[in-house]
């Protein structure tokens, strides 16, 4: 019986080549060295992928990628299909994961020096890998085709008519067509599922085969740089001394990390659920507040920091010189120290755009640039702003609500950042000062001369002058009487000055 | 594998160089026009938007002036004339119409000219706001505030049999307006 299954399998072995395979893949040696935690997020990213290519496949059983449908299979998927909700939560959380790891996979090449000879093209595989999963991630928010894909697809569209000559075509390549319609989502499906994963795929291949053919980059040691003549022969040398098979030597903390990241991803999705659809594409509902999903938030609030002039190039330059920049770093720096450790200035530019890109999208989250729509209804006038003012003060409060200043300024802490918040105007500027500003407007301020009367303004700044305490001080004169608070800050010393 | 095979008998190679030299040339010429023959449809299919040059825009209704009293600026939607069956209420499309007096209107998009989120209309404050990058208009559509780089984007409109009609059927953007 023994015989026989030892002759099936050294058949199958002779036919299959499997030995021969196993030995030049899994089996193949590397440095000792380059089993070390910080050698997990390759194989991790990778694992994400695949994970996004199975739960991705099994969405794509239910969901219909037509404009008319596409949300009403989302709800089905959410709310009826069996394990429906689940599946969609692990599809977005493993992209979450996915970009997640794979930033943190080029930090740590990009730090460990692996980028140097003679891994270039590695490198620059992975460079093409991280653009291409972007496109993934921008596809498949417009998937989940909601208010936030609609507008987020006009965003797309209004930076793509920005190109110079050609905008008007490339905007109907886009949305192919001249409005976002049928065949517009039917494009976006065909990228995310069929394009860009077949490239992806590819690339992968070519990826890891590198990483085969020019070997895992060892452990670096400061001080012992990359010389393009002996390097060749250092590696050899290593593997010769230390080389292991990377299974089962080497694969011990990618196979723990692997279960940790399967662990996260399922945990995260349990606890937070899919991510929408949010309301119906229907673009005839306004009243939305378009976002993107949180790996374009940063290029979103860029866009609102930048002056006019600096958004071309911003938009269309920037990111070719940086894709550029990316994809020289091999050839500009092929050889010398390795290590972090000497190599001051890659640190430093990695904390740089880390917090470039954390600040903004921080601040694309909060976006305090944005008019705060409902503050003017929905925001009360905190009662320290109002207690004890005159009848005229009150009617300027009603004046700063009604008029949807709030919008633009907050107080107390509440409304639009859009403008300064108005707590101790009166501090900055004189009555007359806020006559000016008012009716002539000025900074990025609109004139409000024609939408309020002389009577309205006027209310309006003896409220503002009043803003420039944050406790409104009660008569000292009495001060143990026994008459209600507010009856007897009649007329507080706010008014004093102006 | 036929390679392998050359490499066993060199002299049999030798002999059909010619004619093998011959069949290989015809074979890459073949499939060079039958490459050409497969690109020239696929890339006409999918880079279609660089052929056509036919205008996408039509006349649409918005209704009747009535729906537009003077001095007001009011939301309308229309079915964008570039539609297909299976569009559902993507193809509902909204627009402002601001009815200045008798026959004089400006019918604004609702993108924003910065990057097309839709603006909104605030009838006190008398201004256009975008939700995206806190970009503001005046009543009259020209830009207030905040990063756009010019004002609304205005549809040609006419007025016939007190009906009010805009040109549109596109998504208007800066190298291409309304």
């Amino acid at each position: 019986m023994l015989n026989i299954l030892r002759n099936v399998a050294v058949w199958l072995d002779d036919r299959l080549h499997i030995t021969a395979i196993y030995a030049s893949t899994a089996g193949h040696e590397v440095p000792k060295s380059a089993g070390s935690w910080f050698y997990v997020f390759g194989s991790a990213t990778l694992l994400c992928f695949v994970i996004q290519v199975i739960t991705g496949a099994c969405l794509a059983f239910v969901y219909i990628p037509s404009t008319n449908e596409a949300w009403t299979s989302l709800q089905y998927l959410n709310h009826v299909q069996f394990w429906g909700w689940y599946l969609r939560a692990v599809h977005n959380w493993g992209s979450n994961f996915m970009v997640a790891i794979m930033t943190l996979h080029m930090i740590q090449v990009f730090l460990f020096g692996a980028y140097k000879y003679p891994r270039e093209l590695t490198w620059v595989s992975g460079i093409f890998l991280l653009l291409l999963t972007l496109g993934m991630a921008f596809t498949g928010q417009v998937m989940r085709f909601d208010q936030d894909a609609y507008w987020g697809l006009t965003i797309g569209a209004s930076i793509t008519g920005r190109v110079p000559l050609i905008g008007e075509q490339l905007v109907h390549l886009l949305l192919a067509g001249p409005i976002i319609a049928g065949e517009t989502l039917s494009r976006f499906f065909t990228l995310h599922v069929f394009m860009i994963p077949g490239l992806i795929i590819a690339l992968i291949s070519m990826h890891l085969r590198l990483v085969l053919t020019k070997g895992i980059n060892e452990y670096p040691k400061p001080g012992k740089p990359v010389r393009k003549a002996t390097y060749d022969a250092e590696y050899a040398e290593i593997l010769r001394k230390e080389g292991v098979p990377f299974v089962p030597h080497a694969i011990d903390k990618d196979l723990i990390f692997a279960a940790l990241v399967i662990i996260g991803i399922l945990g995260a999705a349990f606890i937070f659920g899919p991510e929408g659809p949010g309301g119906r594409p229907n673009p005839t509902i306004v009243d939305t507040n378009p976002r993107p999903d949180f790996y374009f938030l940063s290029i979103f609030a860029a866009l609102a920091l930048l002056p006019d002039w600096m958004e071309v190039l911003i938009l269309f330059v920037a990111p070719t010189v940086c894709i550029a920049l990316l994809l020289a770093l091999p050839f500009i720096s092929p050889t010398g120290e390795k290590s972090y450790i000497r190599r001051p200035v890659a640190v430093l530019s990695v904390i740089f755009v880390m917090l470039i890109v954390g600040v903004l999208t921080y601040m694309g989250q909060t976006s305090p640039w944005s008019p705060k729509m409902n503050a003017w209804s929905g925001d009360a006038i905190p009662e320290k702003f109002v207690k004890g003012r005159t009848p005229l003060e009150l009617r300027g409060a009603v004046v700063f609500q009604n008029k949807q200043c709030r919008n633009c300024h907050a107080l107390g802490g509440q409304g639009g950042e859009r403008g300064p918040a108005l707590d101790e105007v009166a501090t900055r500027l004189t009555k007359e000062e806020l006559v000016r500003q008012v009716i002539q407007g000025g900074g990025n301020m609109p004139a409000y001369g024609k939408k309020l009367s002389p009577a309205e303004v006027d209310a309006l700044v003896s409220f503002m002058a009043t803003l420039h305490t944050t406790a409104p001080v009660r008569p000292s004169s009495k001060p143990e009487n026994n008459l209600p608070r507010d009856v007897a800050a009649v007329r507080p010393p706010a008014l004093h000055g102006r | 594998m036929s390679e392998s095979k050359d490499a066993d008998k060199p002299a049999a190679a030798h002999g059909n160089s010619s004619r093998r030299d011959w069949l290989l040339k015809i074979g890459v010429a073949l499939n060079v026009i039958a490459g050409a023959a497969l690109a020239i449809p696929l890339v006409g299919f999918v880079f279609s938007s660089f052929a056509e040059k036919k205008d996408p825009r039509d006349w649409i209704s918005l209704g009747p002036l009535e729906h537009f009293p003077e001095k007001t600026t009011r939301i309308a939607t229309y079915r964008n004339p570039y539609t297909r069956p299976w569009d559902g209420e993507t193809a509902e499309i909204p627009c402002w119409v601001r009815h200045i007096s008798g026959d004089q209107f400006q019918v604004f998009a609702i993108n924003c000219t910065h990057l097309g989120c839709p603006v909104r209309w605030f009838q006190e404050s008398g201004l256009f706001l975008c939700p995206c990058h806190g970009g503001a208009y005046l009543e009259d559509g020209s830009r207030a505030a905040g990063p756009p780089p010019r004002g609304l984007f205005e549809y040609s409109y006419k007025v016939e049999k007190n009906i009010l009609w805009v040109k549109g059927g596109q998504m208007p953007t800066l190298s291409n307006p309304v």
